[in-house]
């Protein structure tokens, strides 16, 4: 469904993205893992047009996109949560979701759009309640879940989910994490999911790439890369353990 | 004519034209919170809405209302066309060379209109007549109610448009954070394009209910957008109600100044308040600190 092929990006002169290449299948939850500054926001970010690639090509359904811009790319059916929430904080919860329909509110109509709002609200009923509150005002895990009942009004196929655990406590993040497992259940959004919270990301995972420094340094099936010592040691915060033990 | 009707009479005046001075407020805050810059070509579109309305309305004989929508409209494309040619193709503009730009914009609309209409000054029929009535003494021109009444019917509709339309809201969304914007599918680009033509048709309005009672000439764009910016900085950059607020407080003590004062000091009045403010409240009297200190200027 969406395939990356020898990706680089650059920031002015630093080389941030080394000839990535991955592939999302339909209907898989494919998670990247990797330290801070591993470039895994610029990944994102690439393929959503906010940063260009200097060369590479992201097919989306056989169709370069790689140059396209961020509106663009919302309307093909990428839909992007930003790190950090990045909710609009001065206006209300309600507003912050019907902005999510934005690419198709005139297509669809108010009243298609309210059944999705409705929707957002059984899947986040604590959304419901606020609904009228400044989203400024909501808790952490609160906005972030705004952030993805917004990032869903665009109704996409592809959901690209950039660290929601981020500066969470660990119960809203299993909450969180939860939340993403039902999504595929319930709607068949296709998942690609960046965080440092390897662990978590990896269990609700089909497959994992990990990256370091621009590059991917591993691939394959989530279960394996969870077995895997390299990622154990590097990631997983378990010591790699002598062989002779 | 008592002390007391002498106030309200600069009061009244000053009223009026402070409801044209937050009017290019307005302007200037809408552009402002689209793309963060000001736009010193603001005070270009209320001079170019006046002098079309004059041209349309007494060199090619169109009735008024039709001359107005025409005015506006001509503007509106003006100000759509001043972005797509000149902060449309730039890629990651820094503030200053925005500046710049609409500096040379306003400097070089002026020059148009003096090639086109000369140096004199023009004036407009009002647009019920001049025939004043009686307050408490004072005399009100019925232009004065129809400047009042535009700018009231004016600050609604944006109200309206800002808050319950789709568009609305995708522009404010845009003011507070372009990014997130562009990731739920709005094109900044067309918001910018959008928030110039807004606050051009804003502009051209202002210009064409003031001119029957101000007079125009090309060269008025200055000092009008030197006003509204002291209204805009008064009332906090980027916040409506603030704009309008300040718009009319500068318009009555330039008033008020000038009938009790010297009528000298007319200008210096919004100059004055302008310094003030920037040393004592630089986020304006409506504006918030916080938020100030994390706009660029």
């Amino acid at each position: 469904m969406l395939r990356l092929l020898n990706i680089n990006t650059f920031y002015g002169e630093i080389h941030v993205l080394k000839n990535i290449s991955l592939h999302i299948a339909e209907g898989e939850i494919v998670s990247l893992i990797g330290a801070n500054g591993a470039g895994k926001t610029t990944l994102l970010n690439t393929i959503s047009g906010i940063i260009n690639a200097r060369t590479g090509q992201i097919m989306y359904n056989n169709k370069d996109i790689a140059r396209k811009s961020p509106d663009r790319v919302v309307k093909m059916g990428i839909s992007q949560v930003p790190e950090g929430r990045q909710i609009f904080n001065p206006l209300t919860v309600l507003d912050n979701l019907k902005l999510g329909s934005y690419i198709r509110y005139r297509r669809d109509g108010s009243r298609k759009i309210q059944r999705d709002i409705e929707e957002m609200f059984t899947l986040f009923p604590i959304l419901q309640e606020r609904q009228n509150q400044l989203a400024g005002t909501l808790s952490g895990g609160e906005q972030q879940m705004l952030a993805i009942g917004r990032a869903l009004m665009s109704r996409p196929r592809i959901l690209l989910l950039d660290e929601p655990s981020m500066g969470l406590a660990p119960l809203v993040v299993t909450e969180i994490f939860k939340t993403v497992a039902r999504l595929r259940e319930m709607s068949k959004t296709t998942i690609f999911l960046v965080e440092q919270n390897a662990r978590a990301a990896l269990k609700l995972s089909d497959r994992g790439y990990v990256m370091e420094t621009g590059k991917i340094m591993f691939e394959g099936n989530a279960r394996d890369l969870l077995e895997n010592r390299e990622v154990q040691r590097a990631y997983l915060g378990k010591e790699k353990k002598p062989i002779w033990e | 004519m008592s002390l007391f009707s002498q106030i309200l009479q600069f009061l009244l005046t000053g009223i009026t034209i402070g409801t044209i001075y937050g009017m290019v407020a307005l302007g200037f805050n809408i552009i402002y919170n689209a793309t963060g810059i000001i736009n010193f070509a603001q005070g270009e579109f209320v001079m170019l809405g006046g002098m079309f309305m004059v041209w349309f309305t007494t060199v090619l004989k169109i009735p008024m209302i039709a001359a107005f929508a025409l005015s506006v409209i001509m503007v509106t494309l003006i100000g759509a066309l001043f972005e797509r040619l000149a902060i449309y193709p730039l890629k990651r503009p820094s503030v200053l060379i925005l500046i710049m730009i609409t500096l040379a914009g306003s400097i070089i609309m002026k020059g148009s209109a003096m090639l086109f209409w000369g140096k004199e000054t023009y004036t407009l029929p009002h647009f019920s007549g001049e025939e004043p009535f009686y307050l408490f003494g004072a005399t009100i021109l019925p232009q004065t109610l129809w400047i009042l009444g535009i700018m009231f019917v004016v600050v609604i509709i944006l109200a309206g448009f800002f808050n319950f339309t789709m568009l609305g809201k995708a522009m404010r969304a845009c003011a507070v954070n372009p990014t997130a914007a562009s990731l739920v599918g709005i094109s900044v680009k067309k918001m910018v394009l959008l928030s110039f033509a807004l606050s051009a048709a804003l502009g051209a309005t202002a210009g064409i209910i003031i001119t029957p009672v101000a007079l125009m000439e090309y060269d008025r764009g200055a000092i009008l957008a030197l006003k509204g910016f002291a209204a805009a900085v008064l009332g906090g950059l980027g916040n409506g109600v603030g704009a309008v607020v300040a718009g009319l407080l500068i318009g009555i003590l330039e008033s008020l100044g000038a009938g009790l004062i010297s009528s000298g000091y007319k200008d210096a009045i919004a100059l004055l308040v302008l310094l003030l403010v920037l040393f004592v409240k630089p986020s304006g009297i409506f504006g918030v600190s916080e938020a100030s200190k994390l706009k660029e200027f």
